[in-house]
């Protein structure tokens, strides 16, 4: 089994996720089955073959270097659960 | 005449005569949807107001000569991952609860601008992640063909407001089948356009290298002329393709096109009747004129596993901008900032999406990279190969949408990859960035519809929208309709 307890609670960490007792043995079963099916890409041989990101090539989109007025602060800031003087609003992280 | 049962088209013809308004048509959606949507859910917001308003602005610009397109003041409906501006949008999620955009999506701003009517937003599977529509925060949405039968998903609401005459037609997206699947269960027309074919922008992205904007419709001239309009290069979006709108010229004529039928496909797990009415659609094509042939394309059972690792690992970095911060949903109570996005993110989130993003995070994590997301992306390309190559003999591939009818509700809900393996048919065409239409072609023995799913090469949308339009022509499986369930007037 290669998602025992430590790899759940190190990939839940990771994805900054908080399983509750009955969520994480549940998802460790799952996600068990669900890797193991996935480990049936091994019967394929990719030794010659590039990893391909894109279907199509894409190339980088450059534009102009032009000043243009950005979004306004107020719009960006509508949905924030907590704002203060034109920023986001979060729990202190420094000391 | 009951309005509800035009075409999208027909409708517009008539407001373009003048022979219907289009406050009057849209009130008359509007009180469609009030009587129909109590037993289907399709709907996780109706814009009533906004909607009515918006119908007379439409008819002030179809009169003065702003709106000139032919589904100018048609009424229609999004999927809920499109960003509306000041309409809720949730993605189905409760971490998006109030969560109003204060812009628009390109797709649904083409729509505007060509003066469409928005009813409201469209149930889906949470963040687009599912196969029935059951995931959603907002409820399950029904399928009105059969007690008890999920829509499919994940645009289960997109192919449930069209199949019940709620909307002339919607959007939904398709990341691995979204569109085309429930399309299947649902009976009616959708289409999965070529990857960068629609904008993007303003769609809550899922699995970016994947996710791709499409019509829901009631047949393929509908869904022909929805994807004229959204289609298009647009520079908010790196990966929209520098090319013009499409346009179609439909035609009823599939004489010496060549359909290549992947026989892997047909060999296992596939329900009798659904293998039995495609292949009879593919018999009537061959009546009607194409070139029917069997093929191999053994590397396609290797398309399901490839696409969870990408989707999931994708998936994992694109929603970590849920946060508890910039919108939504925050959790009431914590302790310091990492506890604030930990709590957030574990009660904003549901079950099978904590599930993908912890998928991600796995495949992408330090020493499993290389041996699960790079084995994917090298899986991709093989299967990208095998379609080329198919592709180099035939003008099309038929295969079914889904290897069943509608399931029950419930089936597959507690066996996740189960879920994931009734994906066999429409993941690997997501892979490979190919356009490909599902189109009704006939029923179950219980009564419920079969889809058929006709896929394309990169860009030949309009190859694979005449062989879909030809189909229709010479068959009436899309103009079937379920006995709905109304609820008696208020």
């Amino acid at each position: 089994m290669l998602i025992n307890d430590e790899m759940i609670d190190y990939i839940s960490e990771l994805a900054r996720l908080k399983l509750r007792d009955d969520e994480r043995e549940s998802a460790k079963n799952e996600i068990n089955k669900i890797i193991d099916y996935m480990d049936t890409l091994n019967q394929l041989d990719t030794s010659e073959i590039e990893a391909m990101s894109h279907a199509f090539p894409v190339k980088n989109v450059f534009r102009k270097d032009e000043v243009m007025p950005s979004k306004d602060r107020d719009d960006i800031l509508l949905n924030a659960p907590d704002k203060k003087d034109g920023a986001f609003k979060v729990p202190k992280t420094f000391e | 005449m009951d309005l509800s049962k035009l075409s999208a088209l027909e409708a517009g013809k008539l407001i373009k005569n003048r022979e219907i308004g289009v406050a009057e048509i849209t009130k008359a959606a509007l009180e469609n949807i009030e009587k129909t949507d109590k037993n289907y859910n399709a709907f996780i917001t109706v814009c009533a107001d906004e909607a009515m308003k918006r119908a007379e602005a439409v008819q002030k610009g179809i009169d003065d000569g702003t709106y000139t397109s032919p589904l100018a003041g048609v009424p229609m409906a999004v999927k809920d991952n499109m960003c509306t501006k000041g309409i809720l949008t949730t993605a189905a999620s409760k971490i998006l609860t109030g969560f109003k955009p204060f812009y628009n999506s390109t797709a649904v701003q083409k729509l505007e601008d060509a003066g469409a009517v928005l009813l409201g937003k469209l149930n889906m599977d949470e963040f687009a992640m599912g196969s029935t529509t059951e995931t959603s925060f907002y409820g399950p949405t029904v399928n009105p063909w059969g007690e008890n039968r999920v829509p499919g998903g994940s645009s289960g609401g997109s192919a449930v407001a069209v199949a019940t005459d709620e909307a002339y037609y919607t959007l939904g997206s398709d990341t691995g089948g979204s569109i085309r699947q429930p399309a299947s269960f649902c009976g009616v027309t959708g289409i999965k356009p070529t990857y960068g074919t629609v904008s993007r922008y303003g769609l809550l992205a899922y699995a970016s290298s994947l996710d791709q904007i499409g019509p829901v419709g009631k047949n393929v001239e509908d869904v022909a002329e929805v994807l004229s309009i959204i289609s298009g290069h647009d520079k908010k979006d790196s990966t929209s393709v520098n090319q013009e709108p499409l346009k179609f010229n439909l035609q009823n004529n599939v004489k010496g096109k060549k359909i290549g039928i992947p026989a892997e496909y047909f060999s296992k797990g596939l329900e009798k009747d659904v293998k039995d009415r495609v292949l009879e659609a593919a018999k009537k094509l061959e009546s009607m004129g194409a070139i029917v042939e069997e093929f191999n394309m053994p590397e396609i059972d290797y398309a399901i596993p490839a696409y969870y690792i990408i989707a999931c690992a994708e998936a994992s970095s694109n929603l970590s901008r849920y946060d508890g911060v910039k919108y939504g949903f925050r959790t009431p109570e914590f302790e310091d900032l990492t506890d604030l996005y930990n709590k957030t993110r574990s009660d904003g989130f549901g079950i099978e999406v904590k599930r993908r993003i912890m998928i991600g995070a796995f495949v992408l994590s330090s020493g499993y990279y290389d041996a699960y997301y790079k084995k994917a992306l090298k899986v991709k390309a093989v299967i990208k190969n095998a379609f080329d190559r198919a592709f180099e003999k035939y003008d099309a591939i038929l295969s079914p949408a889904a290897p069943t009818t509608a399931l029950k509700m419930g089936e597959n809900l507690s066996d996740p990859l189960k879920m994931y393996l009734g994906d066999i048919y429409t993941v690997s065409v997501n892979l490979a960035g190919l356009p490909s239409i599902v189109i009704p072609c006939g029923f179950d023995k219980e009564g419920l519809p079969v889809g058929l799913q006709i896929t394309g090469k990169a860009f030949s949308e309009n190859n694979i929208m005449n062989i879909a339009y030809s189909f229709q022509q010479e068959t009436d499986y899309h103009t079937k309709k379920p006995v709905l369930k109304v609820s008696k007037e208020a």
